[in-house]
């Protein structure tokens, strides 16, 4: 088996359901010739031409509109967002269009399309090239948010994602894009949709976390090993497995969350409103939120801002000695 | 829409004194430019975004502006700044993303922006200047002001929604703003040609009810004139225009990127034959401003200047930790305090290393 990034696995997923299905297109700025700005189209259209893989003009909201017709028509578009930071010129269209087809129109017509786009910090990039937007999406409704960690859930769940019956929103976190590797499967296989993964077994806590950060989390589980804790990698975000959540913060009795998203309404304000909910009786500490600060992404300062191991280290320490 | 080019030969028509200050300010940039991008490769800098091949269209057109008049950038403009007065120095701390910076390292480099200058703060998304721009111009005439408003993008950006909401709300209302694009053939591996089925971005105008020029976008004087008439149309009430300047992106997109996956290095000759910076110097030695040993004097002196204020800048150390929370709102809310103090009590991180 190759070892591989997430930028080839998500390549090879891409070849593979090209070939498999002529209606797979794919869509988007700088992805034809170039090949993408992080290479994740490379060789593309090369092999399957620009009526497949299309350049489009400078335009978000045209990208992902026009992939709701051709979805709506019965192809099967995989738009690239180039960074998740531009999606929001396309908000309108994946908010109030994509999210709501299916509903508004009694079932009738769907768009089951899936958006690619790189998330999260860690390159140095700024304000607007760093942002990780998935709870407004989760918000929005009507979207499936996938977010792999590794290379090998990258591919399998991408190729879910395309043969899905929903529209998806496809996070690749790009702090990992190449230094997240693994032993990937040749040819096809998939990963189910809204399955979490338990990356760590522990009974001391249940710390959830997914993407870039899960990297983070691991780091800090495995340098305090007392902590003995339960790491679940989310993998789909929504709908997310609260199956395996609850599971096992109901051993655990602690939970915190761990994402690079700011904190206020992210998407550890749900979990813990959910584990709340489900394992009130069971909790022997308030739930931790271990989150990017509220407030815009910087340049200088990232890796103050992100929540990295010594800083979830912190946390795990202060939420064991907790008590309710 | 018409065109305009200087016509070889001809006497220049823009004051001597203006003509030596643009060619100087080109040179400035260049110098500049080439720095950054050797600094970026060594990895003292994190990210950059020359305006090699285009400093004619930055720096004549920014020229043709009052120093009261405001100015909406894009990503190659912002040499306008040092060319308006905006000293080296914190310029380049910008860059270096440090203490320095006036805008307190938060921004990736190229995206300076200061109010000393009226150069506003732009952020990344590719066009999402451009209505503010044309609201801002608006304000300035119902405040019963003078200024003008530029507002810069490059041949991709008129691709995006917000250029054509600019160009609609520009033709309905009528205020006293002057779009610029910066045509470089490219958007990152996106040629014009696949950009717009248009013959010219400059025509794109027409249609919403304004003039539109296109101009040779390497011809200093020619920019020069071409938006100074614009400038000086929209002062008078006479509303807004585009003006095209065609150039090319002599280098990459950015530190980032690496065109030669896309670009045909034959194309980019063609154009380097046609810099913008050695046309002019030939012109004003042709026409007796300039001559061979003065440019000498100059280049040595100007390399001199940034390596200095670049000695200068880099010893700054990184903001203060604290000055992440600052500038979210007017002042820190409950929970940006918390998480100041929360932020505290981790050490310090490292600074990320050089891009990937
Ligand atoms: C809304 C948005 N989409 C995509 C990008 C990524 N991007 C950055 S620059 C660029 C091309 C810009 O081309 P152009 O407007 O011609 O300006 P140039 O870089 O040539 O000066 C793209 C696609 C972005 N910054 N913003
Ligand atoms: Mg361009």
């Amino acid at each position: 088996m190759p070892q591989w990034n997430i930028i080839q696995a998500v390549n090879d997923a891409l070849r593979i359901e090209m070939k498999r299905d002529p209606r797979v297109v794919l869509l988007g700025e700088d992805i034809g010739k170039f090949g993408g700005v992080f290479r994740a189209t490379a060789g593309l259209y090369e092999e399957f031409g620009e009526t497949r893989v299309i350049d489009t003009p400078l335009a978000e909201g045209g990208i992902i509109g026009a992939a709701i017709g051709m979805a709506m028509y019965g192809l099967k578009p995989v738009p690239e967002i180039q960074f998740s930071d531009f999606i929001f010129p396309a908000f309108d269209q994946i908010v109030n269009e994509l999210g709501k087809l299916r509903y508004r129109s009694g079932g009738q017509y769907s768009a089951p399309l899936v958006i690619r786009t790189p998330v999260g910090g860690g390159i140095k990039g700024g304000h607007y090239h760093s942002q990780s937007p998935e709870a407004l999406f989760i918000h929005a409704g009507g979207l499936q948010v996938v977010c792999p960690s590794n290379p090998v859930d990258a591919k399998g769940l991408l190729l879910s994602a395309i043969r899905g019956e929903d529209p998806v929103l496809f996070l690749e976190p790009k702090r990992v894009y190449r230094a997240a590797k693994g032993e990937v499967p040749e040819g096809d296989y998939t990963i189910p949709i809204g399955e979490a993964k338990v990356v760590r077994e522990g009974k001391g806590m249940t710390v959830l976390a997914y993407g870039a950060m899960l990297h983070e989390a691991e780091a800090a589980c495995a340098e305090s090993p007392d902590l003995d804790a339960e790491l679940i990698d989310l993998r789909t975000l929504w709908p997310l497995d609260l199956e395996t959540v609850t599971r096992s913060v109901q051993k655990t009795g602690r939970c915190a969350i761990v994402h690079e998203a700011p904190r206020s309404c992210g998407f550890g304000a749900e979990i813990a409103a959910l584990v709340q909910e489900r394992c009130f009786y069971h909790l022997e500490a308030p739930i931790l939120r271990i989150a990017g600060w509220d407030t815009p992404f910087p340049y200088t300062l990232e890796n103050d801002y992100l929540p990295l191991a010594p800083r979830i280290r912190k946390g795990l320490g202060e939420l064991r000695g907790r008590r309710p | 829409m018409r065109t305009a080019k200087s016509i070889e030969g001809a006497p220049p028509r823009v004051a001597p004194e203006l003509l030596l200050r643009l060619y100087r300010e080109m040179l400035r940039l260049r110098t500049l430019d080439e720095r950054m991008m050797t600094l970026q490769r060594q990895g003292r800098v994190g990210f950059y975004g020359a305006c090699t091949g285009q400093e004619a269209s930055t720096i004549a057109s920014a020229a043709a502006l009052e120093p009261g008049d405001w100015i909406f950038p894009a990503l190659r403009e912002g040499g306008a700044m040092l060319l308006r007065g905006f000293p080296l120095v914190p310029y380049l701390c910008q860059i270096f993303g440090n203490a320095g910076d006036e805008t307190k390292g938060r921004q990736m480099p190229s995206h300076m922006a200061s109010k000393s200058v009226n150069q506003v703060s732009w952020s990344s998304c590719i066009g999402s200047q451009l209505p503010q721009a044309v609201g801002a111009a608006m304000a300035a005439r119902i405040k019963g002001d003078k200024t003008v408003v530029a507002a810069y993008m490059g041949d991709g950006a008129t691709s995006s929604a917000d250029f054509h909401v600019a160009m609609n709300f520009a033709g309905v209302f009528k205020p006293p703003v002057v779009f610029v694009c910066q045509n470089n053939h490219w958007a990152i591996s996106i040629p014009t040609q696949k950009q717009t089925a248009s013959e010219s971005i400059a025509v794109k105008a027409v249609a919403y009810g304004f003039e539109g020029i296109k101009v040779d976008g390497n011809d200093a004087e020619a920019v020069y004139g071409a938006v100074k008439a614009a400038v000086d149309r929209a002062r008078a009430g006479q509303g807004p225009t585009l003006v095209e300047c065609e150039t090319y992106r002599i280098g990459a997109h950015s530190s980032s990127d690496d065109p030669t996956r896309y670009r045909d290095e034959r194309e980019v000759e063609i154009w380097r034959k046609r810099d913008p910076i050695e046309a002019f110097r030939t012109r004003l030695v042709a026409a007796g401003l300039w001559t061979e040993a003065k440019d000498e004097e100059l280049r040595e002196k100007l390399a001199g200047e940034v390596n200095e204020a670049i000695a200068e800048a880099e010893k700054k150390p990184d903001p203060p930790r604290e000055t992440l929370f600052e500038d979210v709102y007017s002042s820190p809310p409950w929970f940006l305090r918390e998480e100041r103090e929360e932020m505290l009590a981790v050490p310090k991180a490292r600074r990320p290393g050089a891009a990937q």
